[in-house]
């Protein structure tokens, strides 16, 4: 008999396609995404060494970071000269290289980690990359998915495979049940704010209990997007009955006999009892409340209810990092959370950009409006959750409260297109990032889950969704 | 890929811990769609005020680091996004070798692409050198990869370890996809079982 093996070890052992006496392993990769701020010098590598794509069929490329969100974006003129000339670029390499491509036109184009497995790119027991550390969402299908650099990318173009080593295994056991108000969102900020942004260093997470098999996909997808956040490789969810209904039908996944022999294979795709994990975290699922951040790390997580600390409560070099994060943030040591006062509000990301998380913030905004001198954004994650959410009535009700209703793209997330904080301008994000400058040069992140930025949207300042519900 | 085998040189002390990519390169500067010419961004927010003007605190703009070609930095170095600009900014300024108790996984990887070498020490060991970078310009400690050993401006010599498959590419300056293209045969066997099992992917 063989020894128990984790998902993460049988994701891994159908993968290797050669293995180095060291351990040193080419690993085989299912599905490449591509975006266009990461790919071009990749692109021009191949072409200057004379090698072409090694699957076209496998490698999927569409622009998200740079794209307007506005109407009319066809212009090119929107643009900054640079943005368009990388978007151009992606236009040209797709073409050149005859990978499949999802250009700003089409209705499917949207943010890369949405569109793979909203068209059933991404599914269960699959190697996933793309030059993007956000690629640990789709590891909510129990598929090993994680960002490379761009020398990487290349050398996924053009030999299908990645130089690797294996990492080791961590277990993120959520176990109960969430309380009313309490979000996926909330889920993966909790654990970050208890495994610190370096927790997950050197390990892939498999995060389970009843929590997290009590989620959709939108929701376990928040959930390992930001898996990298915590400092892990990748981070992956066992595939059930959930995934596969969320699988089933999308143009890219298997259909017929086809489909039951994949479904056969995906239950394969569990952890064996007793199998070894080399750290594991706990939380209780009655013990998350509805979080924000206070600092410039993803880890400075505090219960909505807390109060902003000081670099006293720290330790070691999280006392400077903690005293330049409160000055950067412009806050005080002891200010309640609840009493902090936002300009403005982005929902949207690859973290909270899904059909789901429209109808979170639809929920709470529904029949009001949102505080006056607040801006307000909302960008759906692709052009078919924006026609989804139009369908569903939900579109009405954000413009209706006073929200912007914008078109696909990574948007305000990264600020890397003309949606940008300015300085001091302090935002309530549905994003995974709130570093300095992250939105924008000098501008304050606090990082949430979409309910909570809808509750912020109408206050005006960071607020308990509880006392709205 | 330029080899990497021995380097003397200054060490710059950045102690701040969870430098992430973002403060590494902004990503204004992720434009381009060269690898080059990021090094006058590095650090960009710490280093330059919104005119452009150099702030003097920071450390590689004081005299005695402009010319450092190692990074002597808090834990968790790097974390945050893929961007392999970060350590195309980092060897584009001249630094080609970071010294930290902890690295982020893809920066870590993306550092082997592009000649730099980082290392993982012990915080006992890391604050030896953090203190040796204190002294300025006349602290040229040595990094040995051959040996695997750093040695201090006082003649402290310290081990490190590194993968025996990433020093050698390192050591030789050898292109991944060249390495990998000989085992062509290896990942066509592995394409064939593939289609035959999951014929789905």
């Amino acid at each position: 008999m063989t020894a128990p093996k984790t998902l993460y070890d049988k994701i891994w052992d159908a993968h290797v396609a050669h293995e180095a006496e060291d351990g040193t392993c080419l690993l085989y990769i299912d599905r490449h995404l591509v975006h266009e701020v990461t790919s071009p010098q990749a692109f021009e590598g191949l072409r200057m060494a004379g090698r072409k794509v090694h699957a076209p069929d496998k490698t999927i490329a569409v622009p998200d970071h740079n794209v307007p969100t506005t109407a009319g974006r066809e212009d090119p003129a929107q643009m900054t000269e640079e943005s368009r000339i990388q978007v151009e670029a992606l236009d040209k390499n797709a073409k050149e290289f005859g990978v499949h491509y999802y250009p700003v036109s089409d209705v499917r184009q949207g943010i890369v980690h949405i569109v793979g497995p909203e068209n059933g790119w991404t599914l269960p027991g699959m190697t996933v990359v793309c030059g993007d550390s956000h690629t640990a969402t789709h590891g909510a299908f129990g598929s090993l998915a994680h960002g490379i650099g761009t020398s990487e990318v290349e050398h996924v173009l053009a030999t299908q495979t990645l130089i690797q080593k294996k990492s080791m295994n961590m277990k993120v056991e959520i176990t109960g049940k969430l309380k009313p108000g309490v979000t996926a969102k909330d889920i993966t900020l909790a654990v970050i704010g208890e495994t610190g942004t370096g927790g997950g260093t050197g390990y892939v997470i498999e995060y389970c209990g009843e929590a997290i098999r009590d989620l959709s996909m939108e929701g376990r997808m928040t959930v390992c997007n930001m898996a990298i956040e915590g400092g892990a490789r990748a981070g992956l969810i066992a595939p059930d009955e959930t995934t596969y209904e969320y699988c089933k039908g999308r143009a890219h996944a298997p259909k017929g006999a086809a489909w039951e022999q994949a479904v056969e294979y995906w239950k394969t795709l569990f952890t064996d009892e007793g199998a070894h994990f080399d750290k594991v975290v706990t939380l209780r699922g009655e013990d998350i409340e509805p979080v924000v951040t206070w600092g410039t790390s993803p880890e400075d997580v505090l219960p909505i209810t807390g109060v902003v600390p000081s670099p006293d409560d720290f330790e070691g070099g999280k006392i400077e990092a903690a005293r330049r994060s409160i000055e950067y943030m412009g806050l005080t040591p002891g200010q309640k959370l609840s009493d902090i006062e936002i300009d403005t509000v982005f929902i949207g990301s690859c973290t909270n950009g899904r059909i789901e998380d429209m109808r979170a913030v639809a929920e709470v905004v529904k029949g009001k409006k949102i505080k006056e001198g607040i801006r307000a954004m909302i960008v759906p994650g692709s052009g078919l959750v924006r026609a989804q959410a139009e369908e569903e009535g939900l579109a009405e009700i954000f413009e209706a409260a006073g929200f912007e209703w914008r078109l696909a793209g990574c948007s305000m997330c990264l600020a890397m297109n003309p949606d940008q904080l300015s300085e001091d301008e302090r935002c309530a994000s549905t994003s995974n990032r709130n570093f300095e400058g992250r939105q924008g040069y000098k501008g304050r992140t606090h990082l949430v889950s979409p309910a909570m930025a809808a509750a912020a949207a109408l206050t005006g300042k960071l607020t308990d969704v509880r006392e709205l519900m | 890929m330029e080899k990497f085998q021995k380097l003397q040189g200054i060490a710059a002390p950045m102690p701040l811990v969870n430098i992430d990519t973002d403060m590494i390169i902004p990503k204004i500067f992720l434009k381009s769609i060269q690898r080059s010419g990021f090094g006058v961004n590095l650090f960009d927010e710490m280093r330059y005020n919104r005119d452009g003007s150099e702030i003097p605190d920071f450390v590689l703009n004081k005299p005695q680091y402009r010319e450092a070609e190692i990074l002597i930095a808090g834990d968790n170095f790097g974390c945050g996004s893929s961007r392999e600009h970060a350590p195309w900014a980092i060897a584009d300024f001249g630094i080609k070798c970071v010294v930290s108790t902890s690295f982020a996984d893809i920066f870590f990887n993306n550092c082997f692409k592009n000649g730099i070498l980082p290392i993982v020490l012990p915080q006992e060991q890391v604050d030896v050198l953090m203190a040796d970078a204190e002294k300025g310009a006349n602290a040229r400690m040595t990094v040995d990869l051959e040996a695997q050993e750093i040695t201090t401006s006082d003649g402290v010599s310290i081990a490190f370890e590194v993968d025996a498959f990433k020093k050698h590419c390192l050591l030789n300056g050898l292109d991944d996809i060249g390495l990998t293209m000989e085992k062509a045969d290896s990942i066509k066997s592995y394409e064939d079982k593939l289609t035959a099992q999951r014929p789905w992917v």
